[in-house]
């Protein structure tokens, strides 16, 4: 059964506490137990508690699919991410490299990349993942756009991000202030570097025409 | 020169031997915990077995094993939320440091132990208490006792001491907790309970957060301030640091430890100054407003920024936005409770919602947030030094003669009020104390000034502990029992909003070990005493303990475990009868306390307060300073909390390898401004020093920090312990202990401490 539709996530950093029970939560998903796919870190602890959480944002056209040599990472029809899959995968690491959220992980002892799968075994049966029904501060959140314009009328979900040339589009949406504007700050724009002279890599930075959905 | 400071003992070989047999060691998922696709054969729905707002949760069980927890999300409070400490609390069980013998003192065993039979230790512990009783008198044997225990237990305790020991020295953890807010509530509204049920957070117009680190103590209560926030809710913080729900508030108020009943005197002066009071239901409902309004007088803006040591506009600010509010609600937590004058902190911020009229009503809310698991059940049943059943006072005959008819004895033989848990420590140093059984407490980490708790234990002739595992204060005793973990019994707890609620049973006690209830029953009978300590079950004890509650303030007698699982809890007070022409509360029982025209059995109808005219008090509350200020010698003010992973004294908490691993030891926190000062730089070794000891630790500079003060968390032992460092002084009515405030200095260190190589970090 695919993840309904009208279920969203939404990470809200602001509301982040740090106190990491999205970490703990993680841990007890029954698809990878006993590891983390959540990245939480200070943004600079010796002026601010501030903490930020990193979930797989499932990107619609997703850059660690790309990069895959062995072709072993799959999105399905309702927008998953998954981890890779064992048969193929060749623990190369270009999708750990190439992701611009930073989310896969190389599980090295297993020759596997791992990742969040937002909870398939949870979402896909109507249940929220782990790490959104735990967390105390609803930073991390799963529910309808509805619910959320009700419960954060200050704040408006972003799911749309520019990294260089490339525009990514991701099925997590981060809640961002609602007045202000959502400034992509393209630092391509302003220096000089008209390739980075490697095939590969320039073609990811390419805004690419409809790679479509791997 | 104030004498030298105690010396502290180094981690003894024997220590370090007890801890490599008993841990705590780090206990992390493996087999069923690990493998995906385990199906358990039942879901437990319960509660965590931590702090006081009792997450709902369920228990995944797998042959007699916790195999992890679901989430609840039919609980209305958490709705499935959790912390990291609710997520991992399947790791207590079944844990290799689990207690399944019982233990005799054995300096040539390994570890200092030998195992013993149970029957052996009931009938060891039953003699001991019978000669000291015969040689010393009732008194010199005491029990403490704990506020993470069931209600179910905590009265059983009480109804063991009072009654079968007929000793009046017991009293609990919750002295280190919940006092100063139980008293200064009963001062000014007559009734110990936080008014209102959390959901009056979401909707008021501003929320006035003191010494309250939510985010870390009470993690689930943030989405509510902060969905408040959402809907427009101005959120003020009063805080020596700026904790996670400070990092994002409206207004911070950084207050400098120790002075906050100057910090909330000179806001209500600015109320009465600007009319931003409501003088109508000052009338109408409260007593006690000239004296009041005459001592806040001299509390100018200035006068309170000089001693509270914050801003002028932010002083005015906060008085503005509390007193021009429509609906508002103040919590607060150990931060303003913790002092030498714990009890006028709580009642001069009281006296700020009193003259708001800002109570009784939906989104006007006040509440003190309980730190244990049962922090409000454990503290209305009779194991408070001073208590009987319902809220009843053992020094009152009426009260004696009630309970005695319940329990079937002769008023004249419940013994008089005892002592509070500290000055049972005191009285052991002093010989006048020869006996102890502890159930549910760990002094040797969680008491200030533990170096003196240390030797004052080792004078005991006869020191007789239930745990479930070795802790720190275990390691002293004579005997140690083999209690039971929270999801080895059931019963029911209270919940910080005053919601009595379940807690259910999910796996049978392992080897000897036995639910705690049936050891105190054991050593009744084995005493020959066994006279009201028969209970076959918890459920009995509740049916008891409605009887003995009613007509008290906390009266249970309306409650059942059948309607608690019905309506998700019931909060208390929950009568049985009322009198003709007065409403029945209704399912839920009394979720918001002082709705107009409410009834109680002391107003009888005269008011929604707890006093006979029905009306609240507003007491004077002079500003009164710590008990031991910063000088020359020890020019740092120290204040003490938690962090988010860990628990109390982490007898739990510090044998869990994921919560550990999030913070494995404590870090003393400082300024910038103070590190440079004293040329410490971040990760650092670090020695803080009082006049009761010191500590080695490593430095974490941050300026979330007031530059005069330094932080340390206290779950940790031995040499990591913060109460190495802490003071003894109590408050004089409530004799909580000054756990926030003391003096010390801060050096860098000559060298990392000796435990550094020698021990793992939760040790």
């Amino acid at each position: 059964m695919p993840v309904p539709d009208a279920l969203e996530f939404f990470i809200d950093p602001g509301r982040c506490i740090g106190c990491q029970a999205c970490i703990q939560a993680c841990t007890e998903c029954d698809t990878h137990k006993g590891q983390s796919m959540i990245q939480l870190d200070y943004v600079d602890r010796a002026h601010s508690t501030q903490t930020v959480p990193v979930v797989c944002l499932h990107c619609d056209s997703p850059t660690c699919a790309e990069v895959c040599p062995a072709d072993a990472i799959k999105r399905t029809e309702d927008g998953i991410v998954h981890t890779a899959r064992k048969p193929r995968c060749i623990a190369c690491n270009n999708c750990v490299l190439a992701c611009p959220f930073g989310v896969p992980k190389m599980q090295t002892e297993m020759n596997l990349m791992m990742k969040c799968d937002m909870c398939y075994d949870r979402t896909s049966v109507g249940l929220k993942p782990w790490c959104a029904s735990a967390c105390p501060s609803q930073a991390l959140a799963f529910g309808t756009r509805e619910e959320m314009a009700r419960l954060r009328p200050h704040a408006k979900p972003v799911n749309t991000f520019q990294f260089g040339m490339q525009t990514i589009r991701t099925k997590v949406n981060i809640m961002v202030p609602r007045d202000s504007a959502v400034e992509i700050v393209d630092v391509t724009a302003a220096i000089h570097e008209p390739t980075i002279g490697h095939e590969m890599l320039d073609d990811v930075f390419e805004p690419g025409p409809d790679r479509g959905d791997a | 020169m104030n004498g030298p400071a105690r010396t502290t003992e180094t981690t003894p070989s024997l220590d370090r031997e007890t801890i490599a047999q008993f841990g705590p060691h780090l206990a992390y998922a493996k087999d069923d915990r690990l493998d995906s696709g385990v199906e358990p054969d039942k879901y437990v729905k319960t509660h965590c077995c931590f702090c006081g707002q009792q997450c709902g949760m369920q228990l995944k069980v797998k042959d007699n094993l916790v195999i992890g927890v679901e989430p609840w999300y039919e609980f209305p409070f958490n709705k499935g939320m959790m912390c990291p400490k609710g997520i991992k609390r399947y790791l207590q069980q079944a844990h290799p440091d689990r207690l399944l013998h019982a233990y005799e003192k054995d300096t040539a065993s390994p570890g200092g132990f030998k195992t013993m039979a149970y029957d052996a230790a009931i009938r060891k512990t039953a003699g001991e208490i019978e000669r000291i009783q015969a040689t010393y008198g009732h008194d010199a044997f005491a029990l403490l006792s704990g506020a993470s225990l069931t209600t179910e237990k905590t009265y059983l305790m009480g109804k063991f001491a009072h009654m079968c020991l007929r000793t009046a020295n017991i009293d609990y953890n919750g002295r280190l907790c919940m006092v100063s807010a139980g008293a200064g509530n009963k001062k000014a509204f007559g009734i110990d309970r936080a008014a209102n049920p959390w959901d009056d957070i979401l909707g008021a117009d501003v929320i006035l957060v003191s010494g309250a680190n939510i985010a870390e103590c009470a993690p689930i209560t943030t989405n509510y301030v902060w969905q408040a926030r959402e809907q427009g809710a101005k959120v003020i913080v009063v805080d020596p640091r700026i904790t996670p729900i400070a990092r994002t508030c409206d207004l911070f108020l950084p207050v400098k430890p120790g002075r906050d009943t100057a910090l909330f005197n000179g806001i209500l002066q600015l109320m009465i100054e600007h009319d931003w009071i409501d003088q109508q239901f000052i009338a109408n409902h409260t007593v006690g407003f000239d004296a009041v309004a005459a001592e806040v007088r001299e509390w100018t803006p200035q006068r309170t920024a000089e001693v509270t040591g914050i801003a002028v506009k932010s002083i005015e600010q906060a008085a503005e936005w509390w007193g021009t509010a429509k609906t508002s609600f103040l919590c607060h937590a150990r931060g303003l409770e913790h002092h030498s004058h714990g009890v006028q902190n709580v009642m001069s911020a009281i006296n700020i919602v009193l003259a708001s009229g800002r109570i009784g009503r939906p989104n006007c809310g006040y509440a003190t947030i309980t730190g244990q698991g049962n922090g409000q059940g454990g503290r209305e049943h009779g194991q408070k030094c001073d208590q009987l059943p319902g809220g009843r006072d053992l020094a009152n005959p009426e009260h004696r003669e009630y309970v005695a008819g319940v329990w079937g004895m002769d008023p004249a033989d419940l013994p008089q009020p005892g002592v509070d848990a500290y000055e049972i420590i005191r009285k052991i140093d002093r010989g006048e104390i020869k006996g102890l059984l502890s159930l549910c407490f760990n002094p040797v980490v969680s008491l200030p000034d533990n170096n003196f708790v240390r030797q004052a234990l080792e004078k005991l002739e006869y020191y007789a502990v239930i745990d479930f595992f070795m802790s720190e204060s275990a390691r002293y005793a004579t005997v140690v029992l083999p209690g039971s973990l929270q999801e080895e019994d059931e019963g029911t707890v209270t919940q910080t909003e005053g919601r009595v609620i379940r807690i259910n049973k999910a796996v049978e006690c392992p080897g000897e070990a036995r639910p705690d209830w049936q050891i105190i029953q054991d050593i009744a009978k084995a005493l020959g005493r066994e006279q009201g300590l028969t209970f076959a079950s918890p459920g009995e004890m509740f049916e008891e303990l409605r009887l003995a509650s009613k007509g008290g303030i906390a009266d249970y007698s309306g409650i059942s475990y059948e309607r608690i699982e019905k309506n998700f809890g019931v909060f208390w007070p929950c009568p049985s009868e009322v009198p003709d022409g007065v409403a029945m509360p209704g399912p839920q029982g009394t979720p918001r306390l002082f709705e107009p025209g409410s009834w109680n059995p002391v107003a009888k109808g005269a008011g929604p307060f707890y006093f006979p005219d029905g009306k609240a008090r507003l007491n004077v509350t002079a500003y009164v300073g710590p008990a031991e200020d910063v000088d020359e010698e020890f020019p740092i003010i120290l204040t003490t909390g938690r962090v988010v992973s860990q628990f109390l004294s982490g007898n739990q908490t510090r044998r869990i390898g994921p919560l550990v691993d999030h913070c494995p030891e404590p870090r003393i926190e400082m300024h910038p401004r103070l590190a440079t000062r004293l040329g410490i730089t971040d990760g650092d070794w670090a020695t803080a020093e009082s006049r009761r000891g010191n500590c080695t630790l490593r430095a974490s500079v941050v300026t979330t920090i007031r530059p005069d003060t330094v932080f340390i968390p206290y779950h940790w032992a031995g040499r990591k312990s913060a109460n190495q460092l802490t003071i003894s002084a109590q408050d004089p009515i409530s004799k909580i202990p000054e756990y926030k405030v003391c003096a010390v200095r801060v050096r860098k260190a000559d060298a990392p401490p000796a435990y550094a190589d020698s021990i793992e970090p939760q040790q």
